[in-house]
């Protein structure tokens, strides 16, 4: 069977988050980026399947120019067979909707049964990408997926619903699926093997276009929210703050 | 018009529908509920904030259905695009937020915590940033549990139900199998007055023990984020949030979590909230009480060693 993942690449939110002189979008110039984490469950979701049952495993980014050449080497260091940069006009924001456009048309050609994306992206404001793929491409779709089993033509899935309840459902192929958590811890792979793989591995270019879709609505405003406003800090040695929070925890009647 | 996506599983309406109904109400001009399912007329009175109900009802819609429900309320909503329509933030509206906005043309707005006269405030990099959107016209918002008060949407009422037929879905590709209820857990982390909660700041497994320690020495539960469990290094009936539990205890040591919307939604109701995280930006810090930016590593050893 043929599986293709999509992934890309978001901001680390580890780091300090600056906002651009406009106050609309963050400043993009230092940022860190990295694989979304959801991607990396989606991705190791379809390993899973290829381990047990041997798959086509293709990996599909839209190059928006952010290091995105380094997810897709690891990405073949874990195990992808095929990995492709969709080109194209997609610098800076770019609109889940216009994603979904520019990567179903490379999609829809590559003859997939199952297409996972990650559940959401920190950084997307319109929308998850695997429901509007879905209608891009005129198939059916389950989000917010934690368990896959494939059979010949369907999968089963699980889908998480609020309080840890899971509906279970059957998709027939070909499908999208929104990966919330694989079955296992995604894998590791180590830098070395991730270093070959740069020298093994070929980034197929095909041209995307998401033109024409719909452009959803303007930013006016991005700011942090008022840190700290409700909570107190406590300030001293880490052996002051630990007195304190005894002290808090204890006033509470504990 | 307002339109609210109605949202029940197992015959019970889930809160954020009265969250919902009661926003959509004190934005004036009219509330209509969209309610989909097989013999759900009854939870028509349950939702009297609204001024009117469509009822759609077919076998296929009998179990929430993410291509079904998606199919139906498109067909229910069609020619609608000049409203505003509300769906939750939930994993049922991730389903049937962005199908709206496919299907019908209109631009979708997630993460949505408010909505004011021409602008939408939602919530970005994991409750890092917030952006205001400008919205003039119809638009899906896909609204963040917790945003607000559902009691505000829980009122007496009879509205007028007007049933609309469904679409043929007979050619729907995926089916509901069954509900599979959440496993008990060792202990019921809804019911501790004390919780030690932990998240991806812990680094790995074997570091549970000082948190573990902690717990102990309070006689509190460990509770944890999601990673933790999707690492398998707790049980999914110690998570809290979102697609977790709901806690609400007297007091709530978050240590090395950051504050994600979704854990929010789990436990920002707790009475007194403590965070330890080195992130002084940390979403966290905005729901604690009280705060430290002191590392984890140090200062919970330091807390059980006086206790
Ligand atoms: C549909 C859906 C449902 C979800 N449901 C849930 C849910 O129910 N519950 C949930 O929790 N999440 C849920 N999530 C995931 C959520 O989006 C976040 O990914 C998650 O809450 C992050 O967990 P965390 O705070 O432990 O990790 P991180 O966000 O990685 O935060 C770790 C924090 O630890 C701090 N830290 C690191 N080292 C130290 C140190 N030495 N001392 C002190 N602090 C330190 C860092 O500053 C950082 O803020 C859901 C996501 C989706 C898409
Ligand atoms: N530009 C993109 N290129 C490839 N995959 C994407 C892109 N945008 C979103 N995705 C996929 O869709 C998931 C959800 O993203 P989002 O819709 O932005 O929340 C991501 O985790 C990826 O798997």
């Amino acid at each position: 069977m043929n599986i293709v993942v999509a992934i890309k690449q978001v901001p680390d939110l580890v780091e300090e988050l600056e906002l651009n002189d406009s106050g609309t979008d963050l400043d993009r110039e230092w940022l860190k980026f990295k694989v979304n984490e959801f991607d990396d469950h989606a991705l190791e979701a379809a390993l899973l399947i290829k381990d047990a049952h041997g798959a086509n495993v293709t990996v599909i980014a839209l190059d928006n120019g952010l290091d995105i050449d380094k997810a897709l080497y690891a990405a073949a260091a874990k195990g992808a067979d095929r990995v492709i940069k969709v080109t194209g006009d997609f610098e800076g924001y770019v609109s889940t909707h216009k994603a979904a456009k520019a990567l179903a048309g490379v999609i829809g050609t590559l003859g997939a049964d199952l297409v996972m994306t990650g559940v959401q992206a920190v950084d997307d404001r319109d929308g998850q990408l695997a429901v509007l793929l879905a209608h891009q491409l005129g198939v059916p779709h389950v989000t917010v997926v934690t368990d896959i089993q494939v059979n010949d033509t369907s999968a089963t899935v699980h889908k998480e619903y609020g309080g840890g309840m899971i509906g279970e459902f059957t998709v027939d192929f070909p499908a999208v699926l929104g990966i919330q958590a694989a079955a296992e811890t995604p894998r590791y792979v180590p830098v070395a093997k991730v270093r070959r793989a740069m020298k093994s591995t070929n980034i197929e270019e095909i041209g995307g276009d998401g033109s024409g879709a719909s452009a959803g609505t303007e930013v006016t405003k991005m700011y942090k929210p008022e840190t700290g406003q409700g909570a107190e800090m406590l300030s001293g040695s880490a052996e002051d703050v630990a007195a304190k929070i005894v002290e808090i925890i204890r006033s509470k009647g504990i | 018009m307002i339109y609210v996506i109605v949202e029940h599983i197992n015959g019970k309406i889930e809160d954020i529908t009265y969250e919902m109904l009661g926003k959509a109400k004190s934005m004036g001009g009219g509330v209509t509920a969209v309610l989909l399912g097989s013999g759900v007329e009854g939870l028509a009175s349950q939702l009297g904030a609204a001024d009117n109900v469509l009822l759609c009802q077919s076998p296929e819609l009998t179990e929430f259905n993410p291509q079904a429900n998606c199919k139906a309320a498109a067909s229910v909503l069609a020619g609608k695009n000049d409203s505003i329509i509300l769906v939750g933030n939930t994993s049922m509206g991730m389903e049937i937020g962005p199908g709206l906005s496919a299907v019908l043309g209109m631009p979708l707005i997630s993460y949505v915590t408010d909505i004011s006269d021409g602008s939408v405030t939602s919530s970005l990099y994991g409750g890092k940033m917030s952006v205001q959107s400008a919205v003039d016209g119809g638009y899906i918002a896909s609204v963040m549990a917790g945003s607000f008060p559902a009691e505000s949407g829980m009122l007496e009422g009879s509205p007028n139900v007007e049933s609309v037929e469904a679409p043929d879905l007979s050619d729907v590709k995926v089916h509901f199998v069954k509900l599979i209820e959440p496993e008990g857990g060792d202990v019921d982390i809804t019911q501790k007055e004390v919780l030690v909660s932990v998240g991806r700041g812990i680094q790995n497994e074997d570091n549970l023990e000082i948190v573990q320690e902690l717990a102990d020495k309070l006689n509190a539960a460990l509770s944890c984020s999601r990673p933790i469990v999707d690492n398998k290094w707790l049980a999914k009936s110690r998570q809290v949030g979102k697609s977790g539990l709901k806690v609400k205890p007297k007091v709530y040591l978050a240590v090395g979590i950051s504050g994600a919307p979704e854990h929010i939604e789990g436990m920002k109701d707790a009475e007194c909230i403590i965070a330890i995280n080195t992130d002084e930006n940390a979403p966290i810090f905005d729901y604690a009480h009280y705060g430290t930016t002191e590392d984890l590593f140090d200062v919970v050893p330091a807390i059980s060693e006086k206790l």
